[in-house]
């Protein structure tokens, strides 16, 4: 459905060498899908987003939506284009002079549709967004999360194939956010739309994107289905900010310990294991006393859901006398997450 | 006072306002245009043409500076060829639109820089041609600057209409200077400077309310 290849975006700054707001990006956004674009602020998310419909022109590269290269049209046929790219604001960008309605008909009077048809549309498209109440009520009237849904509407008015989401829940509260994103959702799911949303926030891509791209500095810095960026994030950058909303660290009181790479003396060995889906964890922990004759103490546990599949994380220590290879070979074959932490003496219990 | 200096008073009264009246009216049908102008043209803007901005802009600045009574005399040719003489009332609302048009496309631009250009990047982004984008999103979210922008300019002609009495404009201006200061006649100015207070009282009153009126509307507060 969209398409970027190698597509970079230099901002000439006076004086200055250019600003190069995006490098050499390239990544494929398949019809009906929910995909999400995250960085930090200033990694050029923006630049990326206005790229689909062109606001903002590529320096280099090439940019297909539906098959159609947006570089080449004219501008006439690109206003045309544009009409089938729905977008939405973190500041919703609502027009003050107009009320609810006549916002939502704004798109189709660009049409120049006939008034009948326009007022059937918005009151189907206000139905839509649960806002039939306030159709003649003005945006400033509104709280965030009505005018966002106002914007929704406005957006969908022209049947989209795409919509672009710009922050579209940056400024609203978790409460609000949660509610538009289930509208997005019910859209994508509904109308078959291809939905591009970008955001600070991973809460929002965990709850509703399917792939994700991490942008960081203007460059793609990991790309991929949003499970596995989830539970396996290679970056930095991707690490930092899967942190904020999985519990993927070692929690600090652990991780200020000193671990030892080599058993010393009497200790236990600290592994970290994660599981996706229904594979329980607690068979799993009786099988390796059972088998292995060793002791499993479980320090931290936490599950996450990731678009209602459930990830979860254990740190356990292995001790006794069992052999602790034995018991971590048998965690390998089970195919779930491993990862070795160190060993640490065994008055960790009495420090904690 | 006699009821001839009264007769006097209601005629200049009355010249006044055809004077404001059309010069401002002109003053708009040839600001409003020219402020989109400047306002499209800067770079970055709407429909970039950076020389174009550039020349207007010169033209605009060199007309408002140009001091009202010598722009008044400079244009007796042109006033001669458009009106078909150069003295009296319909001659002297040639330089009196004249000095308002520039004001005024300087207000509108400044009206219309106030619109959020997120709403402008929206309606783009809808398919929206820079002419729809003008008339549907520029001009509505603007009206309450845009009156306010009116306001300011019949304002500013009140004050330049009593100088039309160089040409032979007549109105208020002309029967202070006549009248009051060169007949000797302190109530005569009194009453005319009274008479001119009122009439702007009444247009900024008169604008700031229909511009209060427009924003609470829109449930916006002023």
């Amino acid at each position: 459905m969209i398409e970027l290849q190698n597509v970079s975006k230099e901002f000439d700054l006076r004086n200055e060498s250019a600003f190069h707001a995006l490098k050499n990006v390239s990544l494929s956004i398949r019809k009906g899908s929910i995909f999400g674009i995250i960085g930090r602020s200033g990694a050029g998310k923006s630049t990326l987003v206005r790229l689909i419909n062109l606001l903002e022109i590529p320096t280099s590269g090439t940019v297909r939506v539906g098959g159609v290269d947006m570089t080449s049209l004219s501008p006439v046929e690109l206003r045309v284009a544009r009409r089938k790219i729905g977008m939405i604001f973190q500041g919703f960008n609502l027009l003050s002079s107009r009320s609810v309605a006549d916002n939502v008909a704004f798109p189709l009077e660009l049409e120049g549709r006939g008034s009948d048809e326009i007022k059937g549309r918005v009151s189907e498209l206000l139905e839509l967004v649960d806002l039939s109440g306030k159709k003649d009520e003005y945006p400033a009237q509104l709280s965030g999360g009505q005018k966002q849904r106002v914007g929704i509407a406005r957006a969908l008015a022209a049947n989209p194939d795409i919509l672009l989401c710009d922050e579209a829940t940056s400024a609203l509260d978790p409460q609000t956010t949660t509610e538009v994103l289930a509208l997005l959702k019910e859209i994508n799911r509904k109308l078959g739309l291809t939905v591009v949303l970008i955001t600070h926030e991973m809460s929002v891509i965990k709850e509703i994107c399917e792939e994700v791209v991490v942008l960081d500095r203007g460059e793609v810095v990991e790309s991929g289905a949003v499970f596995q960026v989830f539970t396996r994030p290679q970056s930095p950058v991707t690490r930092a900010l899967v942190a904020g909303v999985m519990n993927q660290e070692i929690p600090p009181h652990f991780a200020a310990l000193d671990f030892l790479q080599e058993p010393e003396g009497d200790c236990g060995l600290l592994v970290r294991v994660s599981f996706l889906g229904d594979t329980a964890a607690e068979p799993i922990i009786s099988g390796m006393v059972r088998r292995f004759g060793i002791d499993v103490n479980i320090l931290y546990g936490a599950i996450d859901h990731i678009q209602g599949v459930p990830f979860g994380t254990l740190i356990v220590e292995l001790s006794g006398n069992g052999s602790r290879n034995a018991a971590l070979d048998y965690l390998k074959n089970l195919n779930l997450g491993l990862e070795v932490i160190g060993y640490v003496r065994r008055n960790l219990e009495s420090s904690l | 006072m006699s009821a001839v200096i009264w007769n006097l008073l209601f005629k200049s009264f009355g010249e006044t306002l055809y004077m404001i009246g059309l010069s401002g009216l002109l003053a708009c049908l040839g600001g409003i245009p020219l402020g989109v102008l400047l306002y499209a043209t800067v770079p970055g803007g709407l429909m970039p043409r950076p020389w174009l901005n550039r020349i207007v802009g010169f033209v605009v600045n060199a007309a408002r500076s140009t001091p009202f009574i010598i722009l008044m005399v400079a244009l007796l040719p042109f006033t001669r060829f458009v009106v078909g003489r150069s003295i009296g009332t319909t001659a002297a609302i040639v330089p009196l639109a004249f000095a308002a048009l520039p004001f005024m496309s300087r207000l509108v631009e400044s009206a219309l820089k106030e619109v959020e250009p997120g709403v402008i990047e929206a309606a783009q982004a809808m398919g929206a041609s820079p002419w729809q984008i003008v008339c549907k999103v520029l001009f509505p979210e603007s009206v309450p600057g845009l009156l306010r922008g009116v306001t300011l300019m019949l304002v500013n002609l009140v004050g330049y209409s009593a100088m039309a009495g160089v040409v032979g404009g007549g109105g208020l201006g002309d029967v202070a200077i006549r009248f009051g200061h060169q007949r000797f006649r302190p109530d005569v100015m009194v009453v005319t400077v009274v008479i001119m207070i009122a009439m702007v009282q009444v247009i900024q009153g008169t604008g700031d309310a229909l511009a209060r009126c427009v924003q609470r509307r829109r449930g916006l507060e002023d």
